[in-house]
């Protein structure tokens, strides 16, 4: 597998620029022979069919859910990120890539991340003009707050609900699209397998989830732009339906799959209150700014938090890191509350909880003033959890969040196949090892509106595909493939669902490729997860046929993926013999129990290559040659 | 806690569909409504019957995807609650539920409790959005907007297109969704040059997908788990009549034969 | 004319319509309320009003004819949207619950067409007299007292013109929504209007047959 980035040359704030001059360009008329394929419709994948089409390439959108409004993307709460500097506080496109890069701990591309600070800027401008109500100050102008891993203020936000609004920004510029004609959308439409013919990705086969119709769709290139990964886990803060099949069917028919083991844990969601329990809800990062952290003392208290005197309860957020206390980043903090919770200190019904209490800030704010700041949280958690957090403390602990790994692209954001562009989550390219708060929105729109819009005009001007349709033998092929994969899935026949053995993968990812991992701990999970795979093929029941609604059949193959990814995941962490970021591996830790990275042997990206079911992956590696940043410890004491 | 649930099971389009009665012995009252179907499905897989089927994605109320009729009111009736944010708390031991899909003409039926809501799509498709190119934006500051209406603006966009309006209407109208996205977009400094426009082709396209017609029950609001206003709708009548009143009359800035 | 029936071809123009007529038929009736309620200012003073309406049979018969295809477009337009109505939820719900709809909005579509029966009575009654057992034409001071003085007569005037109350106290708020009249600061006087103009004609209306049933007029 060759992996050559092409980062174009040059001083790094000219790299951008320079590109964009030295591209070729689609004249109009042959934009209009164009088919693209874009899988997914949330940030990414909306905003760079909406462009695509206003341009005048034909667009084929898919998405899975019943309208492309629903993408996961709509439930991020927020903020994006952008170096427009409206507080005048120093912030400049240099801050907002170095902050980055260093959130990420040092583990990302510098030239890709300078470019998405530089073109931040765009985006909020293009956001406002679709009408995305951001919140707003008294004089007109745009409101900014302040998010993790930063010293400026430069997050833009709509409520709590900024994913939301700007996902119907793009969404509102996909349906003009529609409207015009530019783009065909299929809504409840899989993407199943990507079609590689003459070595290009020339198209893709796709089940409509309301007849179980399998289709194949040819183009001239192929924009996956399916998000992340994060429900491997089973237990995440992702939507039911997030999945990696697109991915990993990419992965399987030759993209190099980057960073497998990169996720991460957000530290303040509600805690899983039963064996039933489906997904969890995040409570914004923002709660930790006035609530505090605890857990009792003594191992196994049971007793009511209000009965646990003061000299009980140990506050140990602000015990182990005097400096910033409650306010650590999201992977000390998360790693900080399992590790209590190990030691048998944790709260609640599972003993999988954490205290985090507003009682002082009550106190000293008064409730109405905590009412003001964070209501609607409250009243979120009160509806959950049953409880009132004015009167109780919360209940919190870590969970799944994002994953920063993904196929692997270029600074084109084209995969190791031509042809295959990844934007957005499913990518891998932009936060290293740790994503900052934020960043994510940003990076979906930047990769839609104004990167890959240029990256694939030039790659179209350039290598020219030809036409080719579905009668390529490469379809029929593909076309089979899921076919018989869906008819195997339905043939087992076995005793259990599909969520038993997702439960169980999740189980085992957590415990060992979670928030801390060991050498040893890695190489059993892969065992277990073979075993659990062999078992799934054999035991697995999918009720109900081939045709029709079949929302079992589709959990099925999306699980079946997982239960290969899961493994990839693993088998990444455990080759990744430093801690870094969300990765941490508990033999590679200082003194004081932070990560210790390992500079000198993985300043890289570890991109996987697929070799056949019964081959082991293969792992290379793209140096990361920081040019212009130090790497430093971080250090939160 | 022990529930008798009658649920709609209708196998397609085609399909005529009909209640079946379900039990479930053992409930616990911090499961969400959906985690209740999802333990009567994970029974049914067990022995061998087609689980129930009902639309949900991000089961923390924004996605807008799920949505059923519990006991005659959408989303359960419970302020500000998607289904997938209702807790089984609010039940009773021993209680009975019924449960049925989003019912209107414009909202077909797919299966069991999943109906086909692209009716609301299209209206978004008739004009939905503000025209702008990629690229073409100007300066976000360079637009002030006053606080008040970015705020009121915000209101309306909250709309997660869940349907629930549609379905709490006793005539099936749509007004609230409609209402609610050219609010959002005609208070807004941006949202200017196609207001009128807007509002024209959104309530056509309303009447096209055979939505029905408001009579002001209010029953839309009262079902709205976002808690959108009826206010908005009076706004986008207004909207409307001003644009049907003038739409057409400022033609023909050149002399004409008389 | 192209505009027009794009217009009216909407569910929200047609409401329009409806409320436009709707508006103007409370105004006539209640320009009409005003003029019988001279009823208690003695005979003298109904009767020289009546003869001055005769007197006047353009006024008369353009206000006729305005107020007839007031009622036509009024009635018009409702039965297309009740039959849109009817269209839109083909598969009715098993459980039937509501939050907000009240007996005077659930009953538009009925207390309509119950005050047009009324109304085609009342005609027969008082204009036309036809119905009337004691008849005579330009004494309409002894035509109402007669009229009323049989109480199932005045029970059904009574009644009618409770329902048209019930009517107008959904129909008046409705007013305001469907024009587009609403803002939050103002949204709660829409309601009392509403309530207190449903009230003034309805009790205006009535206060006749039950005045004479009393035997304050006779
Ligand atoms: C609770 C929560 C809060 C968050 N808050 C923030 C925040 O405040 N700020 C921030 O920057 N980031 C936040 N994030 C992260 C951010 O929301 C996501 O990373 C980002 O929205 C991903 O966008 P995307 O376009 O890449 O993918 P998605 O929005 O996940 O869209 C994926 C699309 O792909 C489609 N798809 C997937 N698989 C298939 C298939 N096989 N066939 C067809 N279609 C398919 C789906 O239908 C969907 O349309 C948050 C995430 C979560 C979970
Ligand atoms: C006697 C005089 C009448 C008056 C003063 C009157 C007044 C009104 C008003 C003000 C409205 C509200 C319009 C709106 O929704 O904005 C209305 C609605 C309506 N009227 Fe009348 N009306 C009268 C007679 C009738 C008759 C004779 C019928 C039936 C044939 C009728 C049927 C309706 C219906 C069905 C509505 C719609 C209700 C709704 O959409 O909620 N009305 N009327
Ligand atoms: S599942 Fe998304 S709103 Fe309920």
């Amino acid at each position: 597998m060759k992996l050559d980035a092409k980062i174009p040359g040059g001083p790094l704030q000219q790299k951008w620029s320079d590109y964009l001059n030295d591209i070729k360009l689609v004249s109009p008329a042959n934009k209009r022979k164009f088919e693209i394929i874009v899988v997914g419709t949330g940030l990414a994948g909306a905003s760079v069919a909406a462009t695509l089409a206003e341009l005048g390439y034909r667009v084929l959108a898919f998405c899975y859910q019943d309208s492309s409004r629903r993408a996961h993307s709509i439930s991020a709460q927020g903020g994006i990120n952008a170096a427009k500097n409206y507080p005048n506080d120093g912030d400049s496109v240099w801050r907002l890539f170095y902050d980055t890069i260093k959130g990420g701990d040092f583990r990302s591309r510098e030239a890709n991340v300078y470019r998405l600070a530089e073109v931040s800027n765009s985006i909020i401008d293009q956001c406002v003009a679709q009408g995305v109500p951001f919140a707003r100050e008294y004089g007109g102008g745009l409101a900014n707050r302040s998010f993790g891993g930063a010293l400026v203020s430069r997050t833009f936000y709509a409520r709590g609900q900024t994913g939301q609004q700007l996902l119907l920004g793009a969404y509102a510029a996909l349906m003009r699209q529609v409207a015009a004609g530019q783009v065909e959308l299929h809504p409840r439409c899989e993407m199943l397998d990507l079609v590689v013919a003459d070595g290009r990705a020339r198209g893709i086969v796709t089940r409509r989830l309301e007849t179980g119709q399998i289709e194949t769709w040819s183009a001239h290139a192929v924009l996956l732009a399916s998000g992340g990964y994060g429900n491997a886990f089973y237990l995440s803060t992702n939507a039911k339906g997030c999945n990696a099949t697109a991915a990993w069917r990419a992965y399987k028919r030759g993209a190099g799959f980057a960073n497998p083991c990169f996720t991460q844990i957000h530290p303040t969601c509600i805690p899983r209150s039963g064996d039933y329990q489906s997904k969890l809800t995040l409570m914004s990062e923002s709660l930790r700014n006035d609530g505090r952290v605890w857990v009792p003392a003594r191992k196994g208290d049971r007793r009511d938090p209000g009965d646990i005197p003061e000299a009980e309860r140990d506050y140990y957020l602000e015990r182990m890191y005097p400096t910033f206390g409650n306010l650590v980043p999201r992977d000390v903090a998360s790693r900080a509350a399992k590790r209590m919770c190990d030691d048998g200190h944790g709260v609640g019904p599972s003993g999988q909880g954490v205290y985090l209490d507003f009682a002082a800030a009550i106190e000293r704010l008064g409730e109405q003033a905590v009412r003001e700041r964070y209501g609607n949280l409250f009243e979120m958690y009160e509806r959950i959890t049953g409880e009132d957090p004015y009167r109780v403390p919360m209940r919190i602990y870590p969970a799944v969040h994002y994953t920063m790994g993904g196929l692997w692209v270029d600074y084109n954001l084209m995969s190791t196949i031509p042809g295959l562009f990844v934007l957005g989550e499913a990518n891998f390219s932009d936060h290293g090892a740790n994503r900052l708060g934020a960043s994510a929105l940003m990076q979906g729109l930047a990769d839609g509106y104004f990167i890959a819009p240029f990256t694939l005009g030039h790659y179209l001007a350039g290598e020219k595909p030809p036409a080719l349709d579905t009668s390529h033998p490469a379809f029929a092929d593909a076309r089979r493939q899921v076919e018989e994969r869906i008819g195997r899935l339905l043939g087992i026949g076995g005793p259990h669902s599909v969520d038993h053995f997702h439960r169980r993968l999740g189980a085992i990812l957590w415990d060992k490729c979670g928030m801390g991992r060991r050498g040893e701990g890695l190489e059993q999970a892969i065992g277990e997860i073979r075993g659990l795979r062999e078992e799934f093929w054999k035991q697995v029941r999918v009720p109900g046929g081939a045709e029709g609604l079949n929302p079992e059949l589709e959990k099925a193959g999306r699980v079946a993926d997982f239960l290969e990814l899961g493994e990839l995941m693993c088998r990444d962490a455990l080759e990744r013999r430093e801690s870094c970021g969300g990765h941490f591996r508990e033999e590679y830790q200082t003194e004081e129990g932070e990560a210790l990275r390992d500079d000198a042997n993985f300043t890289h990206a570890a991109v996987w290559e697929y070799r056949g079911d019964d081959q082991e992956p293969a792992r290379h590696a793209e140096p990361l040659n920081l040019e212009v940043v130090k790497p430093s410890q971080r250090s939160y004491k | 806690m022990k529930l008798t649930l009658h649920i709609w099971r209708q196998r397609d389009r085609g399909d005529r569909g009909r209640f079946v009665t379900y039990r479930l012995d053992d409930v616990s009252p911090h499961m969400s409504f959906l985690e209740m179907l999802d333990v009567l499905n994970e029974q049914l897989v067990g022995r061998g019957e087609e689980p129930v089927a009902f639309d949900h994605d991000c089961r923390e109320g924004i996605c807008g995807a799920c949505g059923v009729v519990i006991n005659g009111l959408p989303h359960g009736g419970f302020p500000g609650t998607t289904t997938c944010q209702l807790h089984m708390r609010h039940f009773q031991d021993g209680d009975e539920i019924t449960v049925e899909p989003w019912r209107s003409k414009a909202f077909p039926v797919i299966k069991d409790l999943v109906v086909d809501r692209s009716a609301l799509d299209r209206i978004a498709q008739a004009g939905g959005f503000i025209s702008v190119r990629t690229g073409s934006a100007p300066e976000a500051n360079s637009v002030p907007g006053p606080k008040e209406a970015a705020d009121l603006a915000m209101d309306a966009a909250e709309c997660i297109g869940c349907g629930a309006c549609v379905a709490a209407c006793p005539n099936g109208a749509a007004m609230l969704f409609t209402a609610a996205k050219i609010s959002h977009l005609g208070l807004l400094p941006q949202g200017q040059p196609e207001r009128e426009r807007r509002a024209r082709n959104m309530v056509s396209a309303m009447q096209r997908e055979g939505f029905g017609a408001c009579t002001n029950y209010r029953e839309c609001e009262a079902a709205c788990p976002k808690r959108i206003s009826i206010n908005f709708i009076a706004r986008m009548n207004r909207d409307f009549l001003k644009a049907s009143l003038l739409h057409g009359r400022e033609r023909g800035g050149k002399r004409q034969a008389r | 004319m192209q505009a027009a029936l794009s217009f009216y071809g909407t569910a929200v123009g047609k409401k329009m319509v409806v409320a436009v007529t709707g508006l103007f038929l409370f105004l006539f009736l209640l320009i009409h309320m005003l003029g019988n309620l001279q009823l208690f200012a003695g005979p003298e003073a109904l009767n020289h009003y009546a003869a001055f309406l005769h007197s006047k049979p353009v006024l008369v018969w353009g206000f006729r004819v305005l107020v007839a295809g007031a009622f036509a477009l009024h009635i018009l337009a409702t039965l297309q949207l009740f039959l849109q109505n009817l269209g839109a939820r083909p598969v009715p719900y098993r459980v039937k619950r509501t939050v907000e709809i009240d007996y005077s909005s659930r009953t538009m579509i009925w207390s309509g067409p119950l005050v047009l029966l009324f109304l085609l009575y009342h005609l027969l009654h008082l204009t036309v007299g036809s119905v009337h057992p004691d008849f005579s034409a330009g004494d309409v001071y002894r035509n109402v007292v007669t009229a009323f003085s049989l109480w199932p007569v005045a029970a059904v005037y009574i009644g009618a013109n409770l329902l048209l109350g019930f009517h107008l106290k959904h129909g008046l708020w409705s007013w305001f929504q469907t024009l587009g009249l609403a803002h939050p600061r103002y949204n709660r006087w829409r309601n009392c209007f509403a309530w207190l103009l449903a009230l003034l004609l309805a009790t205006g209306n009535i206060a006749m047959p039950v005045a004479v049933l009393a035997g304050w007029v006779d």
